[in-house]
């Protein structure tokens, strides 16, 4: 898998929960490396094999840490790139709900070599959607709907999620919007020298 | 007529839709209607109602001063600039409207659209949905960010082959160059064609503090020998651990056999100080063969590495704690000898 993926696992491990924590897990985890690389690639295998040791480690399950690195990548104060990329896609939160249909593409667009879950978002009553997250490695969509709950609060929208486990399709999660303007989202501007300036 | 030819309200925000920044100039070169994202631009002032060419420089193409230029200039590339912002910069196109005569002017920002973005706090909305603005700034913020990665990487790894360079021609005990970087410094000696004298230093009864003192001890012996080593050389000289209690001194620019000599005694004397290790005394002397390049015509690593080991054969044999220079006599004595009785010495490599 890509490194920006260990890499995450990695960051989300450090910046949440310190240091030491991360030499435990990767002990546990027993992969050969003490620390990952954003641009270089590693065995599949590697991923899941820390995944599991900080699920250990924490006493919590795999899809839970998933859920939690997701919202990480989004909300995370040292990591602005992610959510300012994703917020690129749309001007309200069901903007970028939509937008998560063209992720895949807008992803290779900026790291060719990072491949990740296929999402398709389906609209069955205003408000109310269901994604699938297509992918050969499993419990990603986790991953997903952590991302998208750290969007919903970046939105300020007040929206209701739910894995549903998986389907011929892949991973399925409902995602209902109770409120598009439920709380003050964090401003954004196109130009990050912009942002910055404006706090 | 007239009428028939003016745009109707409706027309005109459908056409502000599609061209944000699209601006209506009159046949006298009066701006009679300035979409808004272009207006937002501009600042407060309304620019209906000014001149086009008091509001733009036509920088290219040349020569574009007067109304009825623009009016032959449609259909081509505009690069204007503001009048009153320089930095403000356009790829724009006119074309004919109504009766040829009025002007409609589209505007982009073109490659500076990333400075415009920021200059004017521009967002999604003040382009129109189907302008690719939006991509580019996602590619530049996404290559941004993964150039900044890349760059770090490259300061990760540059910073670990410097210590890995520095770890492959170091002995990790001593600190001194380990064999891999006497070999490397003889090879740039003899690619510079310097002159270098080269000295091999044999510990004498380190074998014994081994045995009877243990490997920390001696450890703790090479460390004080590494210590001297390096306080009886010159900044620019190397000393080597070239195997268990072998030493190489390489020492460029001095030939002087007599010099060379001086230091070698100066080193065994020093060897010879009582070295405690943990309420013990360790004793050790070092027994040394010299050579220097001047003594070849074309000096090679192995012929010199072969006589310094000839020279410090002779002082082991002279009783230890000795220092020999190379010569051929002492060659040709050595190798007769070796012919009578082979040495007990355990084979150097």
């Amino acid at each position: 898998m890509h490194g920006l993926i260990n890499r995450s696992i990695q960051c989300f491990t450090r910046d949440t929960y310190g240091e030491q924590v991360w030499a435990q897990v990767m002990e546990r985890a027993d992969t050969g490396y003490v620390g990952f690389e954003a641009m270089l690639s590693y065995e599949d295998d590697v991923s899941y094999q820390v995944l599991d040791a900080l699920a250990l480690v924490l006493s919590r399950t795999r899809q839970e840490v998933m859920e939690d690195i997701g919202t990480y990548l989004v909300s995370h104060e040292k990591i602005g790139a992610v959510r300012r990329l994703l917020r690129f896609s749309g001007v309200t939160f069901a903007d970028f709900l939509h937008s998560l249909d063209e992720l895949h593409e807008r992803v290779r667009l900026a790291v060719p070599e990072l491949i990740v879950p296929q999402l398709t978002l389906k609209e069955h009553a205003s408000g109310r959607f269901s994604l699938h997250s297509a992918w050969e490695h499993p419990d990603f969509g986790y991953v997903v709907m952590g991302l998208l709950r750290g969007m919903a609060d970046d939105y300020g929208a007040l929206v209701f999620m739910d894995h549903q486990g998986v389907t011929k399709y892949g991973e399925v999660i409902s995602i209902e919007v109770v409120e598009a303007d439920f709380a003050e989202g964090r401003s954004f501007m196109l130009g990050s020298d912009a942002e910055a300036a404006h706090g | 007529m007239a009428e028939e030819n003016e745009m109707q309200l409706q027309d005109m925000e459908a056409l502000d839709q599609l061209m944000p920044m699209n601006l209506h100039v009159s046949e006298t070169g009066h701006i009679t209607h300035a979409g808004p994202t272009v207006q937002k631009i501009f600042g407060d002032a309304s620019l209906e109602g000014m001149r086009f060419l008091e509001v733009f420089e036509v920088r290219r193409p040349g020569g574009v001063n007067s109304v009825t230029a623009l009016q032959k200039a449609t259909g081509r590339v505009l690069h204007l600039t503001f009048r009153h912002d320089p930095a403000g910069r356009f790829k724009a196109l006119a074309v004919g409207a109504g009766d040829g005569k009025d002007l409609i002017v589209n505007m982009s920002f073109g490659i500076s659209v990333i400075e415009a973005v920021q200059n004017y706090n521009l967002t999604s909305a003040d382009f129109e949905p189907t302008n690719l603005a939006v991509e580019m700034l996602f590619l530049v913020e996404a290559k941004t960010a993964v150039l900044d990665e890349l760059r770090q990487l490259n300061g990760r790894l540059e910073g670990a082959r410097v210590v890995a360079e520095a770890q492959a021609t170091t002995d990790m005990l001593t600190g001194l160059g380990n064999r891999r970087g006497m070999d490397l410094k003889l090879a740039d000696l003899m690619e510079r064609n310097e002159r270098f004298g080269l000295m091999h230093i044999d510990l004498d009864y380190f074998k014994d503090v081994n045995d009877t003192l243990g490997h920390a001890a001696g450890d703790h012996v090479l460390k004080i020998v590494a210590k001297i080593l390096r306080d009886e050389t010159r900044e620019g000289d190397m000393v080597a651990r070239a195997g268990g209690d072998e030493f190489v001194l390489l020492f460029p620019r001095l030939t002087n056999t007599e010099r060379l000599n001086d230091i070698a005694h100066r080193i065994i004397a020093k060897l010879e100080q009582p070295i405690e290790f943990e309420g013990e005394t360790c004793r050790i002397s070092g027994s040394v063969g010299t050579t220097v390049s001047d003594f070849y015509k074309s000096p090679t690593a192995e012929r010199m590495l072969a006589d310094a080991d000839v020279a410090l054969y002779a002082s082991k044999h002279k009783g230890r704690a000795q220092a020999t220079v190379w010569s051929e006599h002492l060659a040709a004595a050595t190798q007769a000898e070796m012919a009578n009785a082979p040495p007990s010495r355990e084979t150097r490599h």
